[in-house]
């Protein structure tokens, strides 16, 4: 398993049976892949699907949030922007897994500018993060190298403290009331290569070691 | 039908300085040939609103290229360099804004309220310059209503009457922007007789125009 398949898979765990969820581009998208099939999750995308599957090949103007082909699934339903957003705001999406530039550990995000270098726009990114019951982020640990688990976010945020779950390659952790607790780690890492990786202060009471990475399922 | 139109009575439609609405998400459900049509007329200064910047020569990334663009109101721009390229050049002022108020906004004009209050975007750049609203010990940021002279609507199949229904997830923006705007035109992916009622998702009042000059003889 290559980074990005460890973080999907670990992802995916935290998927309940009936969930309505939401997955950003990027990484978030590959979560898709590892969903048990014992388990009914619902996709919403916000371009306007209740029920988002996999592109089948099939000639019709169905796509995704990326812009993607894609396909409906049985049951679905085509919707607006306007009623997407009410699923979105109105706190009508179980979990959204998105990609993120910084986050720190009071589970503040920022994913949307890079002042004077990259501005794509927030898209449906703040709406998500702000509506959603439980907020996961899914990234690597670093930028090559350079932290981007810090005390404080330094670039503009896409919302304050909304993150719930932090997963990257390295490690699995929760934000709490209390502060950033680590609460997986990937054995092919130590719990000191992860606090080295890592500029946001770490809660370490029981470290368990990081699951969903021998899950070969659908990969 | 009166309300079908050809290309050339659309362009009389149009003005400098014109503010409109443009359906469509990442150019699905996009009303291409009216934004040709808008790139042919030459018209310029104009604000523009939509869900994104386009790609690079699709969707209202054409008329932004053609320099006929003075201002773009968009969530995201990442898919259409051209947009950086030319914000940084200060030759097009760009306001992002999150994608659930956008279409809020919009929503809210068309149905005659003044704004909306939302969570989204407080403690961020978004709140700039804005008012913000307790509600039952809740903060929320006050967002102004978005409405506009035209709007440009795609993805839809109408019916003779002008009702409309959309093509899977061509819908996004369309009926939200077909009821927060002056002038409201339709490019259609498909014209039939009559929609079931039970189906329609705008009614024909909401329709101005539609793009098909082969019907007017129904």
């Amino acid at each position: 398993m290559n980074d990005k398949q460890i973080i999907a898979s670990r992802i995916a765990m935290e998927l309940k049976d009936g969930d309505l969820v939401n997955l950003g581009i990027g990484i978030p998208t590959l979560v898709a892949n590892y969903v048990p099939e014992d388990k009914e999750i619902i996709f919403q995308s916000e371009n306007g699907i209740i029920g988002l599957g996999a592109d089948k090949g099939e000639d019709c103007s169905i796509v995704n949030a990326g812009g993607m082909k894609a396909s409906i699934c049985k049951g679905g339903a085509f919707i607006d922007s306007a009623t997407s957003f009410t699923f979105i705001r109105g706190g009508h999406i179980d979990i959204t897994v998105l990609g993120a530039l910084e986050v720190d550990q009071e589970g503040s995000i920022a994913s949307w500018i890079i002042p004077g270098k990259l501005v794509p726009g927030m898209g449906g990114a703040m709406d998500l993060v702000t509506g959603a019951k439980r907020v996961i982020i899914a990234m690597r640990h670093t930028n090559k190298g350079k932290v981007k688990i810090l005390k404080k976010c330094r670039l503009p945020l896409t919302a304050f403290k909304q993150a719930n779950l932090i997963v990257t390659e390295m490690c699995v952790m929760e934000v709490k009331k209390d502060g950033l607790h680590l609460l997986e780690v990937n054995p092919a890492y130590t719990i000191e290569e992860v606090m080295n990786a890592t500029d946001a202060e770490l809660i370490i009471d029981e470290v368990k070691p990081m699951k969903g990475i021998e899950n070969e399922n659908n990969a | 039908m009166h309300k079908f139109i050809d290309g050339e009575i659309f362009k009389t439609l149009l003005k400098d300085g014109m503010n409109i609405h443009v359906g469509g998400f990442l150019t699905n459900g996009s009303p291409e040939t009216l934004i040709d049509l808008v790139v042919e007329s030459g018209v310029k200064d104009l604000t523009i609103i939509c869900n994104d910047g386009g790609y690079e020569g699709n969707g209202v990334g054409k008329m932004i290229n053609h320099g006929q663009v003075k201002k773009l109101i968009a969530s995201h721009i990442g898919t259409n360099p051209d947009v950086g390229r030319l914000m940084n050049e200060e030759k097009l002022i760009v306001e992002l804004v999150p994608q659930g108020t956008l279409v809020e906004r919009i929503r809210a004009y068309g149905a005659g309220l003044g704004g909306i209050l939302t969570p989204t975007g407080l403690n961020t750049l978004v709140q700039e310059g804005k008012d913000v609203i307790q509600v039952k010990g809740k903060d929320y940021l006050l967002e102004e209503a978005l409405g506009a002279d035209m709007a440009l609507i795609g993805g839809a199949i109408a019916d003779e009457y002008g009702n409309l229904k959309y093509k899977e997830t061509m819908r996004n923006f369309n009926p939200m922007m077909a009821t927060a705007a002056e002038i409201v035109v339709v490019e259609p992916v498909k014209v039939v007789e009559v929609i079931d009622p039970e189906n329609v998702i705008t009614p024909h009042p909401f329709v101005d125009y539609i793009l098909g000059g082969e019907q007017d003889e129904r």
